[in-house]
């Protein structure tokens, strides 16, 4: 666990950096946009006169030099004040940490049903590679992978919610119903339905084509001609032996698709219209709103940074080579 | 020549070749096979497809013809696809090339800006640039590669830190070649197969990433793009689903086709290293 611990510590002192620049590049984007904070801000009261607009530039020190900016957007930030979002009126952190939620639910819960399905069906592809079955599913996710997730989710939603009646079409709950408790989690998950199961689609091609390579490439080692050569049972060597050690790039991969998963987020929130992160994003977009767009680029940086720290943990406790020698990974 | 028979001759690149020709050949045609601008109001509107052999697609919402977007479309698809992925490349090439032939310390500061990028959501970041620029075509090219630099670049300079000891390249420098010369005539050479077999998947991202901010309204509003025509028809997919579903499948069968494309030319240029 010590072991864990350290890996964990150097990984997070290795990502302040990194998150620097992150802040930099959103601070740019800042800079870019036509008008500064006291504009939007003068904009969402109603107007206001250039001697007002002069005294609050000055109270909040944006008439200064462009580092001086950056080190008050860097101070800022430090205190967890992310601006002020004008399409809303309301505090850039209250947003998001009210919208995060419904992400967070919505990307766990793909995750999860794709990781399950995917690495099953990529066990299955990879069992027998080049056998009838291993094309058949690797076709399949090819096909799979290369639909657009909104245009699945369109097609989905025709399907299920418009053809078929069987699921709502859009929001994450039913307005005002008044459900607690078992009631109001059933009325969720029947909400949750068609966004998660689209984005579990996708990810399961992704994730059974992972696997499938994997065990492709595990086939061919030493120890699988060992095991063979024991004479273990065909079923026992797939499991035991070539899936096990295929997972791990499975693992490696979830860190890597973190920062793809919350960008698709935005258009599948889009589509069925989940009042979440990646929604915020376009309504930010909608209302030419800088401030709430960066602090939703800078929150997203921090996520995936703790995605791939908690990769890193589970990696470490699966793999008790990681961090053993201390040299690192 | 050789990569390319040998391309051809597995199933998947030769399957993925004749899809991309086959889109290319249409985009490239677009003025001929439908003339006209594809934005203009044709007929009546909300035309069923199969109904009308003057619209063997149908009509939109405005009347506007499905097949003509779908003809045009495929120019735009196809021509943002492949400018952001190789701006992409060739941006992310030339940060690898730079960070694992220098090393030190401007290796280790080129690598945390990739990181960054790495971290940051592409398509967010896509989003952002499109929002504060302002859309057309040129700003969303780059936008797409701003997103997807970052993993050709850190191929790249994998591949250079394994080239870069090589006795060929030290043999170069004593001869007294300049490092840029040895950079870009000696390393990039032996570094390109591999970033290759990973620009398909950049280009089939950045595909669906144009599409994707089409969809969202933030395309050229004077191009016709698929993700437009998808988001267009989705103000009457409960009646005409047919409008989103068409140009949801040409994107389908555009990205396949790059897929397919990509995995021939990895085997044939993995083929190509067994033998050497």
């Amino acid at each position: 666990m010590n072991r864990a611990l350290r890996l964990i510590a150097r990984r997070a002192l290795a990502s302040i950096p990194v998150l620097l620049i992150v802040v930099v590049l959103a601070f740019l984007l800042l800079e870019m946009a036509a008008g500064d904070a006291v504009d939007a801000y003068l904009l969402s009261i109603g107007g206001g006169d250039a001697t007002v607009a002069q005294s609050l530039r000055a109270a909040y020190g944006l008439d200064q030099s462009m580092p001086a900016r950056l080190w008050l957007y860097l101070t800022s930030l430090a205190r967890l004040d992310l601006g002020w979002s004008v399409a809303f009126g309301r505090p850039v952190r209250d947003l998001i940490v009210e919208r995060l939620p419904n992400t967070l639910l919505l990307m766990g819960s793909a995750t999860a049903l794709s990781f399950g399905l995917g690495s099953a069906l990529g066990i299955l592809a990879g069992a027998r590679p080049g056998s009838f079955r291993d094309r058949a599913l690797s076709t399949a996710s090819l096909v799979l992978y290369a639909i657009p997730s909104f245009w699945l989710g369109l097609v989905l939603s025709i399907v299920f919610a418009v053809q078929l009646r069987w699921l709502p079409t859009s929001g994450i709950e039913t307005i005002a119903s008044g459900r607690t408790g078992l009631a109001r989690a059933a009325d969720i998950a029947a909400h949750l339905a068609l966004p998660v199961g689209t984005l579990a689609l996708i990810y399961t091609a992704l994730f059974l084509r992972v696997m499938r390579a994997g065990m492709a490439e595990v086939w061919s080692m030493d120890f699988v001609l060992f095991a063979r050569s024991k004479g273990l049972s065909r079923a026992r060597i797939v499991l035991r032996h070539v899936a096990r050690n295929a997972l791990l790039p499975l693992v490696t991969m979830l860190g890597l698709q973190a920062a793809r998963m919350i960008g698709g987020s935005v258009v599948i929130e889009s589509i069925f219209a989940i009042p979440g992160f990646g929604r915020l994003a376009q309504e930010a977009v909608g209302g030419r709103d800088t401030a709430l767009l960066t602090g939703i680029i800078v929150t997203s940086a921090v996520l995936v940074i703790a995605v791939n720290l908690a990769v890193d943990i589970v990696y470490a406790l699966l793999d008790p080579r990681v961090g053993a020698s201390e040299r690192g990974a | 020549m050789r990569t390319m028979r040998r391309l051809l001759a597995t199933p998947e690149g030769a399957t993925g070749f004749a899809v991309l020709a086959l889109l290319v050949l249409v985009a490239l045609l677009a003025p001929v096979l439908s003339p006209g601008d594809p934005l203009r109001i044709a007929g009546r509107a909300l035309t069923a497809p199969f109904s009308d052999p003057a619209f063997p697609l149908g009509t939109d919402r405005l009347g506007r013809d499905v097949l003509a977007g779908l003809i045009h479309g495929a120019c735009t698809s196809l021509a943002v696809g492949l400018a952001a992925a190789a701006a992409a490349l060739a941006f992310g090439l030339c940060v690898g090339l730079a960070a694992g032939f220098a090393g030190g310390r401007v290796d280790e500061a080129l690598m945390r800006v990739v990181d960054a990028f790495q971290i940051v959501p592409g398509f967010l970041l896509a989003l952002a640039f499109v929002s504060v620029v302002g859309p057309s075509v040129p700003v969303v090219v780059l936008a797409i590669a701003l997103g997807a630099w970052a993993d050709p670049a850190r191929l790249t300079r994998a591949e250079v830190l394994s080239v870069r000891e090589r006795d060929y390249v030290a043999a170069a420098r004593v001869a007294g070649m300049h490092p840029a010369e040895i950079a870009f005539r000696e390393i990039l050479p032996n570094v390109l197969p591999p970033v290759l077999a990973l620009s398909a998947i950049i280009v089939a991202a950045a595909i669906l990433t144009e599409a994707a901010l089409s969809f969202l309204g933030l395309g050229d509003p004077n191009t016709v793009t698929w993700g437009s025509m998808i988001a267009e028809g989705r103000n009457v997919l409960r009646s005409s689903p047919w409008l989103s579903i068409f140009p949801g499948i040409a994107l389908v069968v555009t990205v396949v086709g790059v897929y397919l494309l990509g995995e021939g030319l990895t085997r044939a240029l993995s083929g190509r290293r067994e033998e050497a």
